[in-house]
């Protein structure tokens, strides 16, 4: 590792090398699938990123986050599908569907600006599901979702008339389109963990940082918190937004049923696992919870391999492994994976006198 | 009319399943500020257990009281969701109860998660019926039918939460309860085993639970390993509706979601002309959560403390 | 703005280490293995059907191998790849895309139409028929993919009869109808309705619930008011149970119709006596009357237990396949796909035959009720 550590520009070109011929190395080792799969990673880092703004870095509980998402799909699907016979590019779109759902992070964020903590957490829940059941109802009187039945024949992303399906030929390599999907989430991925860390260097990302840590006392200093807060909301829902947009283009198909509370609470443990307000832990926990439960499934391979059949059907172990990792990750590692230096700090210097000055804190602010 | 006072009805039976597991969320977070997700597991689990006992005694005894065999599956039920209770609260949330925040959260939710899938192992994926062994009696009251298990689940809930109420207010161990929800560092002082008393909450919310799952289950006809998920979300929305981490505000919350639901379904529609229908069922009930909090931040009956983190 | 760099490289070679280690295997034993794949949600709330349409497919793949296959001369013996898609879209398309990477040559799945429609999509792109046991949405067939067929009537079939069937041989002049809002329930729902109303029966109130609610005392009320003649359900046998059982405590009188979802064995553990007279649909015809019916029952039964909802189709969907194989006299998809739309097959849930779009053609449909807690077949409807 030393290597690394001391040559970061070369380091940083690997890193490039690497991210550039992943798709074609995976492909090439597990298939197209596991391609697939890494471009819904992408999705996921660019969401776990944005509700990491608001979780991480402002400390707003917030379990409504697939509202989001599903608001950014919707969007796409409505201006680029048959179902109101729009065809619009998908660089007017993408733009529009993240102010469409910033602008629902405005309306979630004003009625919650003075619930804290589990209340929050209640309110923000029940708004994605309300979120979710109007998608799954407004079929009539007016149709303006299909209702549960979902909206298809989606157009995939096209530059001019270069469209994203089939396989493409360049220079007589054979390029799918989900490779093509994956240069261009990775666009948007790396994009997006730029404006986080600017963000969290910038004057906005100290205020909800100081919000996070004390409200009383950041108001004291002079910080703004309602707007502070709704801006949280707003930019967390602006990353949700495009990344739905962008999932509604690649499945060409989406439905209620994809934005359900559990993927709220999916999202939420990633930032959770990998370290929260930690950008490289995030999307660390992304990685994770996004790949594990589909490496699951070749734990049927695996007894195969070593036992000659398969005992335990893979299906029914996968959930339960999963829920054992979570678990047995937070005994072990309660700030995350790859927690923040500042955070790891916290938790470990002098162990018990930090704890116990942590909990007596703890009580005054009640 | 008759429909009105049905659909009070309606309401009042499933707020009081609602406030019944609403008591063990509001129990465990007044004195941990937690968050005990795999609560609605534990009342799943609690079916579960009873059923199966159910199912062995009628195996061996088929022609056993009906109502002698609930009662004996409730009794296996109870203890084993009170061990539950207890090894969850010691592997899961005892270790980290000086983490982050959110770090008991994704146990609660991993702890969910694995309940959900070794009852599913052990049971299967199948929905179990419930026994059709309890005698079916119907009452018209003001042109509203009720059945005696409606009856007995609104007395059942009413009694188990005065008993509850008297437990937190009147014994040695509720005032331990009291003192660790106020200050657990003081409590300690005060020559309270804090560790104790936690246990001690998980343990009876958990035996809570086991009475609501097999209510639930012979109520609705059956029992399944999803069951747990959505009812424990209900019944958090309840607890916090009342005001978390107060008895009187679950049991308050329960009913009045129970309600707000039936009268929503019922009447929604008719309201709105048809262009709402019961659908929106959800929605309604945590638009009124959401109006409720918005004017009372802490809940209908929650302390009115400015800066509750 | 730093990144640490060297952790992260160190953590993109974990993750290579990963990807390679769970890298996929290969098999041959001499005899030519061909893989179909079979795909439904063997984890959440579905799981139980999920599992029942996979041994359906399993008990045909079974005993195809066990008669012995032989295409262009060659043994050739069959490998079901059985893939979970959690009822969840996104999972869909992963498995899909797996399944084709792993060279399935055709796919049964998946069980619903809300993964069934994405999946098309890949199975499309890629030329691998797909042939979904119970994928009912008019849209699944109607997208226009070449490779998209299955062998259940689709809603509007359904709906069709069983609104024409309440009307007039039910005698339903005011009929409520019920749906859980899932893409099943609700297209049949909607179906139903229009049946009604073009047979001359009134909707006297609609009301809605959700795949995963127990509680329906609220909605039945609400029904009560407008006093209906019938009830249709649609939607699945874990509520249709608990429904039958409220209908009747709430003194709710009138008849209650659903549709496959409902016409099992669950629904009649579920809703215990309260199941009597109750009426529902099934897609094609009764195991009894066709060839084979009842060994397959056995052979299940056998098995596996009780038949949940749709193994029988399944096991339909891979004898559609196999046979189309035979004709062929070729594994390779582009020729069973050639040979697919000349279906004419004689399964366990009746003559199976495919019209242009991929839909059942002419499909049968029978009405159940339940007599002594047992469904009895009233009549077919052609």
């Amino acid at each position: 590792m030393l290597f690394f550590r001391e040559r970061p520009r070369i380091s940083l070109l690997l890193l490039a090398i690497l991210l550039a011929v992943l798709p074609f190395l995976t492909s090439g080792l597990l298939g197209n699938s596991w391609v697939r799969l890494l471009d819904f990673v992408l999705l996921y880092i660019l969401l776990a990123i944005g509700l990491n703004l608001v979780v991480g870095y402002a400390g707003l509980l917030d379990l409504g986050y697939i509202a989001f998402y599903a608001l950014g799909a919707y969007f796409y699907a409505w201006l680029a599908s048959p179902h109101f016979g729009l065809h619009l590019p998908f660089w007017i779109i993408l733009p529009l569907g993240t102010l469409f759902a910033a602008a629902f992070g405005f309306i979630l964020g004003a009625p919650t600006l003075r619930l804290r903590g589990d209340y929050l957490a209640i309110v923000t829940l029940g708004f994605g599901e309300i979120i979710r059941i109007f998608m799954n109802n407004l079929n009539a009187p007016v149709n303006l979702t299909n209702g549960p039945q979902g909206m298809d024949l989606i157009d995939p992303i096209s530059f001019g008339g270069f469209a994203f399906s089939g396989t493409h030929t360049f220079l007589d390599i054979k390029v799918p389109a989900i490779h093509l999907y994956y240069y261009l989430f990775l666009a948007f991925t790396l994009l997006a963990i730029l404006v986080a860390y600017r963000l969290q260097d910038s004057r906005i990302g100290r205020a909800w940082a100081a919000i996070r840590e004390d409200e009383v006392a950041a108001a004291a200093t002079g910080i703004n918190t309602r707007n502070i807060k709704l801006l949280a909301f707003a930019m967390g829902a602006t990353f949700g937004g495009l990344a739905g947009g962008l999932f509604a283009s690649f499945q060409g198909f989406i439905s209620p049923e994809s934005f359900n509370l559990f993927e709220s609470i999916m999202i939420l443990c990633m930032i959770v696992l990998g370290g929260m307000g930690h950008i490289p832990g995030v999307i660390l926990g992304a990685v994770l919870l996004t790949i594990l439960p589909e490496a699951l499934r070749y734990i049927g391979d695996l007894q195969r391999a070593w036992l000659g059949e398969v005992i335990v059907d893979p299906s029914d172990l996968r959930m339960l492994l999963f829920g054992i990792a979570l678990v047995l990750m937070m005994l072990f590692r309660p700030a995350g994976l790859w927690p923040s230096r500042q955070r790891k700090r916290e938790l470990t210097a002098e162990g018990e006198i930090a704890a116990h000055e942590q909990e007596s804190l703890h009580d005054a602010q009640r | 009319m008759d429909i009105f006072t049905q659909q009070i009805i309606n309401g009042l039976v499933l707020g009081s399943i609602y406030a019944l597991v609403a008591l063990g969320y509001t129990m465990v977070y007044g004195i941990l500020e937690l968050i005990n997700f795999a609560h609605g597991e534990v009342t799943m689990m609690g079916a579960m257990v009873a059923l199966a006992v159910m199912g062995a005694i009628l195996g061996v005894a088929p022609n056993m009281p009906g109502i002698l065999v609930v009662v004996s599956g409730a009794l296996l039920a109870i203890p084993a969701c009170m061990l539950l209770g207890f090894a969850i609260e010691r592997v899961a949330y005892r270790p980290l109860r000086h983490a982050p925040r959110l770090a008991p959260l994704i146990t609660a939710i991993g702890v969910s998660i694995i309940l959900q899938n070794v009852a599913m192992l052990v049971w299967g994926r199948q929905y179990i019926p419930f026994p059709e062994i309890l005698p079916k009696s119907t009452f018209t009251v003001f042109g509203a039918h009720i059945t005696g298990l409606q009856i007995f689940i609104i007395v059942l809930s009413a009694l188990v939460m005065s008993g509850l109420w008297w437990l937190v207010q009147r014994t040695r161990l509720g005032r331990a309860m009291r003192a660790c929800a106020q200050s657990r560092e003081v409590a300690s002082l005060m020559g309270v085993n804090v560790n104790k008393v936690i246990s001690l909450t998980f343990v009876i919310g958990s035996a809570l639970a086991a009475i609501a799952g097999l209510m639930v289950s012979a109520y609705y006809g059956l029992a399944h390993y999803y069951m747990g998920f959505m009812l424990g979300l209900k019944a958090f929305s309840a607890a916090v509706l009342g005001g978390i981490g107060n008895i009187a505000g679950a049991m308050l919350g329960g009913l009045l979601l129970g309600v707000i639901e039936a009268l929503g379904a019922g009447y929604i529609g008719d309201i709105t002309g048809g262009f709402l229908g019961s659908h929106y069922q959800d929605v309604f009930a945590f638009f009124v959560l959401i109006a409720v909090l918005v004017f009372r931040p802490s809940g209908l009956l929650g302390e009115r403390v400015a800066t509750r983190a | 703005m730093r990144i640490k760099i060297p952790n992260l490289y160190f953590f993109m070679l974990v993750l290579l280490a990963v990807l390679t280690a769970c890298s996929k295997k290969d098999s041959d034993d001499g005899i030519t293995v061909v893989r179909i794949g079979s795909v439904s949600p063997l984890t959440g709330a579905q799981t139980h059907i999920g599992k029942d349409n996979e041994n359906g497919a399993r008990l045909a793949v079974d005993e195809i191998n066990a008669q012995g296959l032989t295409l262009g001369g060659k043994p050739v013996q069959l490998e079901l790849l059985s893939e979970d898609d959690a009822a969840d879209p996104k999972t869909a398309t992963l498995v899909a895309q797996k399944l084709v990477d792993n060279s399935v040559v055709a796919v049964v799945g998946h069980l619903n139409s809300g993964t069934s429609i994405p999946a098309s999509k890949i199975y499309s792109d890629n030329g691998v028929p797909q042939v979904s046991p119970s994928a009912t949405a008019v849209k699944y067939t109607a997208q226009g993919y070449k490779t998209a067929f299955r062998v259940m009537a689709n809603d509007a079939q359904q709906g069709a009869v069983l609104g024409q069937y309440a009307v007039t041989k039910l005698n339903a002049k005011r009929v409520a109808l019920i749906d859980d809002r899932s893409a099943y329930g609700q297209g049949l729902a909607d179906e139903v309705e229009k049946a009604v109303i073009a047979a001359g029966g009134q909707i006297v109130d609609r009301q809605y619930t959700s795949d995963k609610a127990t509680d329906f005392a609220a909605i039945l009320t609400a029904i009560k008011g407008k006093s209906p003649d019938l009830v249709f359900y649609g939607g699945m046998d874990p509520q249709a149970g608990p429904m039958a059982r409220q209908m009747k405590s709430l003194g709710l009188n009138a008849q209650l119709l659903g549709a496959d979802g409902m016409q099992n064995i669950n629904f009649l553990k579920l809703a215990g006596i309260d199941a009597e007279n109750a009426i529902a649909s099934s897609p094609g015809l009764t195991l009894d009357v066709m060839p084979g019916g009842i060994t397959f029952k056995q052979n299940f039964n056998a098995r596996y237990g009780d038949i949940e909802v749709y193994a029988p189709y399944a096991y339909d969907a891979v004898q559609v396949i196999v046979a189309a194989m035979k004709r062929a006299d070729s594994f390779e998809p582009a020729k069973i796909l050639a040979e697919l739309p000349k279906t004419d097959y004689a399964g366990v849930t009746g003559q199976i035959k495919f019209d242009a779009k991929g839909d059942i053609l002419n499909g049968a449909v029978t009405l159940y009720q339940v007599k002594n807690g047992a469904w009895v077949a009233l009549e077919t409807i052609k």
